[in-house]
């Protein structure tokens, strides 16, 4: 027993067991994350059942199991149930019965044994709606304009036919609005800011004026033009329509303008439901939210994570080496520089929310209020960068990731072998030009380091973000096709703050908890991939400026 | 290694290459360097101890003594390598061709462009082989392609190692074996056509055939450039030197044609050294 403790295998196999234990906990969290976000889209069985409610009254039952738990006995009879058996507990199902336009809500709490004769028609269909959450229930007519064009059988046929064509033109009317008029809109703003301006200036130019004003015309014209195309298509969208019967028996008629697609989930083969899968996941991170964030995709969140990431590396990665240069390489090594060494390492440690604060009080009240009253006071009282926005949120996760940008550096620059900055010297070359040409380069691998810990860290920060930039929906993206494209001033939205805004501020809570497991596994997997390139481009590097095995 | 050092000095190895006879002297020289009463200090400590000597131009002459005699420390005052170490000082003067190189007026960088100096460990930087040859003429704004190639290929063979890295030129540098990396640097040192180049045991971290090929070149050098050598191996000393010098504590004991210096040395302490009696 003594050897063996000598030997030192208690503490190789202590060692072995801690690496276990966090290898099974990332596993876990992972998988636990992985399969609540991604069982999400994978088409449930819709069921019926004829249902006699305990609390009083039997009526038809439709809809997806979403969630079963065990409750105690006792607290159902507490509730004024009674019960038929004398078991501890009972299971309870979470019934997602849809049709919140008529049944006033989503989900139903149900205990199994109450229901009778479940079965799973194959004619039950579910239709996923821009408005009201989905809808549960059988087809029964297709209408053209109020007339009945197809029924029964070929129903579901010509239902898909109609609906495809409603969602041409959906997208063609949403082109018109978002795109095109967006544009016009936008210009127009900018021609008013630009006659504001003449304004402020004193300019009475009267020649710039007609210009201006017939710009203006110009574009109101266009405008007209679009917004009668547009309500052109408007009776065409909403020619179509269908009904159908749900679980209470009545009968709905819905639009097909508002439909997304429908579908007969016990009808479908595994092949169905494979498809069926994809094509949500797909538009779960290629399309918009809809319906206040439960449903439809999170794409701007995904393009507002990684701009902001992006931006926010390209702005902490010059300061961060040029501090780490001035301290490694050009101060003198006394007091002073240990104070600042140590402000620098503990600056890593303030709290986010800190950061957040102070970007808020001196990036977008103080720089931004300025830079409104010097560059922008057209637009005043309507701030443009005097509010928050992405440039304000990089500049502040820039901030808060500084600390290990520079650390990073000064230690890449620390393992610049003597002799190669002397080899430098010794060819005539200044210490500037040496550390340009030599020093840096091979300090990279160190840079990217500092990189890489910065990414993880600003990608998955949220609190800062609240105070600085982030919204729940943002109307339109950081860059897009209106001149100067990138929009530094706009709001984003981000995928921490929407899980956030999905789990917890949500109407709709039921409906939402899925989304945040998938929300938070898209999160990772943005990080990683965002680390996976840095991490490639450090292995490139370090390959390339290997340093001599000294 | 080689044979007991007693037994070096008897061939006359100056006057059998060609080179400098084995009673030719100082007084007969062109001078290059000149020192003038040389303090070096290391903090508190001195290193070198009122240096007074003389480098001729077109020779090869070699610092020999034992670990820690200061020979390191006074090659590297010559491109005034030593200012880069915190907390030193220095007394005296050097002038190379007439100019001292310690005066205000004198740009650091132009000096070390003057006086090359070649390692004793080889220090390729991590870049191609030809972008290390060329490191020195990009620094100095010339990044004409065909005037690089051409100085490339012209400081490769005279470094003797053309022949062995014509065809990939683009290939890093770290990829040479340790003899080729040090010829590289030798070459990159050239490259720039210095006055004066400076070795520190350039061939210490070699081994013996590439210490061969070393030498060799250093001969052919000679021509050129003036060189400094320092060594603590005295059978190269004698192989590859012109002129020799002493030094022991800091302080210059002797310097002599180097076939003197070794056969007929004048002071106690450089025979001592010579014949193996100090460390």
């Amino acid at each position: 027993m003594k050897g063996w403790f000598k030997s030192g295998s208690p503490w190789v196999w202590l060692s072995a067991a801690a690496v276990s234990v966090c290898i099974l906990l990332v596993v876990a969290l992972l998988g636990l994350i992985a399969a609540r976000g991604l069982v999400f889209f994978w088409p449930k069985q819709v069921l019926q059942a004829h249902y006699q409610d305990p609390s009083g009254g039997s009526y038809r039952l439709i809809g997806e199991i979403q969630d079963a738990e065990e409750i105690p006995a006792g607290r159902l009879r507490e509730s004024g149930i009674e019960l038929p058996g004398d078991e501890d507990s009972y299971t309870r199902y979470l019934i997602k019965t849809g049709n919140r336009d008529t049944l006033g809500m989503d989900f139903r709490s149900v205990l199994p044994d109450f229901m009778e004769k479940v079965e799973y028609p194959a004619g039950l269909m579910v239709v996923e709606r821009r408005e009201w959450g989905n809808l549960y229930g059988y087809l029964k007519e297709v209408r053209e304009n109020g007339q009945t064009v197809a029924q029964g059988d070929s129903a579901a046929a010509e239902l898909q036919r109609r609906l495809e064509r409603a969602l041409e033109l959906f997208g063609r009317i949403r082109h018109i609005e978002k795109d095109l008029i967006g544009s016009i809109n936008y210009q127009l703003e900018q021609l008013r800011l630009e006659e504001r301006r003449l304004d402020l200036g004193g300019d009475h130019d009267p020649a710039s004026r007609a210009a201006i004003e017939a710009r203006r015309k110009d574009l109101q014209d266009r405008y007209e033009e679009l917004q009668k195309e547009r309500n052109d298509l408007f009776p065409q969208l909403n020619r179509d329509s269908f009904t159908a019967e749900i679980m209470t028996g009545q009968l709905v008629e819905v639009p097909l303008a508002k439909v997304v697609r429908f579908y007969f989930p016990n009808a479908m083969g595994p092949l169905d439901k494979i498809g069926h899968y994809f094509g949500k996941l797909w538009e779960f991170v290629s399309d918009e939210p809809r319906e206040a964030n439960t449903e439809g995709g999170i794409f701007p969140a995904i393009f507002g994570t990684v701009m902001m990431v992006l931006l926010m590396s390209v702005l902490v990665t010059p300061c961060g080496v040029v501090a780490a240069v001035y301290l490694r390489e050009y101060a003198r090594q006394g007091l002073i520089v240990r104070l600042i060494r140590i402000a620098v390492n503990n600056l890593a440690g303030v709290p986010s929310i800190v950061y957040g604060v102070f970007g808020l009080g001196f990036f977008v009240y103080f720089l931004g209020g300025n830079i409104d009253a010097l560059f922008y006071p057209e637009a005043l009282p309507s701030p443009t960068f005097g509010t928050p926005g992405i440039l304000w949120s990089s500049i502040t996760l820039a901030l808060l990731t500084l600390p290990v940008v520079i650390v990073a550096t000064e230690e890449g620059l620390a393992r610049v072998p003597r002799s190669i900055r002397e080899g430098s010297l010794a060819l005539g070359a200044t210490k500037a030009e040496t550390l340009w040409r030599t020093v840096l380069p091979m300090a990279s691998p160190g840079m990217m380091t500092g990189l890489i810990l910065a990414v993880a860290r600003a990608a998955g920060e949220v609190a800062p973000l609240m105070l600085v930039g982030v919204v729940k929906l943002a109307p339109s993206l950081p860059l897009d096709g209106n001149p100067p494209f990138l929009h530094l001033d706009r709001k984003f939205m981000h995928l921490g703050f929407h899980i956030y805004d999905v789990g917890f501020q949500s109407p709709n809570v039921e409906a939402a908890r899925p989304l945040v497991y998938a929300t938070s596994l898209l999160l990772i997997l943005v990080i990683v991939v965002l680390n996976l390139t840095a991490i490639r481009i450090r292995n490139h590097l370090r390959e390339k400026y290997r340093s001599l095995e000294s | 290694m080689y044979e007991n050092s007693t037994n070096i000095p008897a061939v006359d190895v100056g006057a059998l290459q060609g080179g400098v006879s084995s009673t030719a002297t100082l007084d007969d020289e062109k001078i290059a360097i000149e020192v003038k009463n040389l303090d070096f200090y290391y903090g508190d400590s001195k290193a070198l101890k009122g240096i007074d000597m003389v480098i001729p131009e077109n020779r090869v002459t070699a610092f020999i003594g034992p670990s820690g005699c200061g020979k390191s420390t006074l090659l590297r005052c010559f491109n005034r390598m030593n200012d880069l170490i915190d907390d030193t000082r220095i007394e005296g003067e050097i002038l190379l061709h007439g100019q001292n190189i310690y005066h205000k007026t004198v740009n650091v960088a132009d000096l070390r462009r003057r006086v090359g100096m070649v390692f004793q460990k080889p220090n390729p930087f991590p870049k191609s082989i030809f972008e290390n040859v060329a490191y020195g003429l990009r620094i100095q704004g010339i990044n004409d392609r065909r005037r690089l190639a051409e100085v490339v290929e012209r400081s490769l063979k005279g470094a003797a190692l053309w022949d062995e890295v014509k065809d990939r030129l683009d290939d890093n540098a770290l990829g040479l074996s340790g003899g080729q990396q040090q010829r590289l640097v030798i070459a990159r040192a050239i490259a720039i056509e210095p006055e004066v180049l400076l070795l520190d045991e350039p061939a210490s971290a070699l081994d013996p055939i590439s210490t061969l090929k070393l030498e060799e070149l250093i001969y052919e050098l000679k021509s050129s450039y003036t060189i400094i050598i320092v060594t603590h191996n005295m059978q190269q000393a004698a192989r590859v030197s012109d002129y020799c010098t002493f030094l022991l504590m800091g302080e210059l004991i002797e310097m002599a044609n180097t076939n003197t210096l070794f056969t007929n040395p004048q002071q106690k302490q450089t025979e001592d050294y010579i014949t193996g009696r100090y460390g």
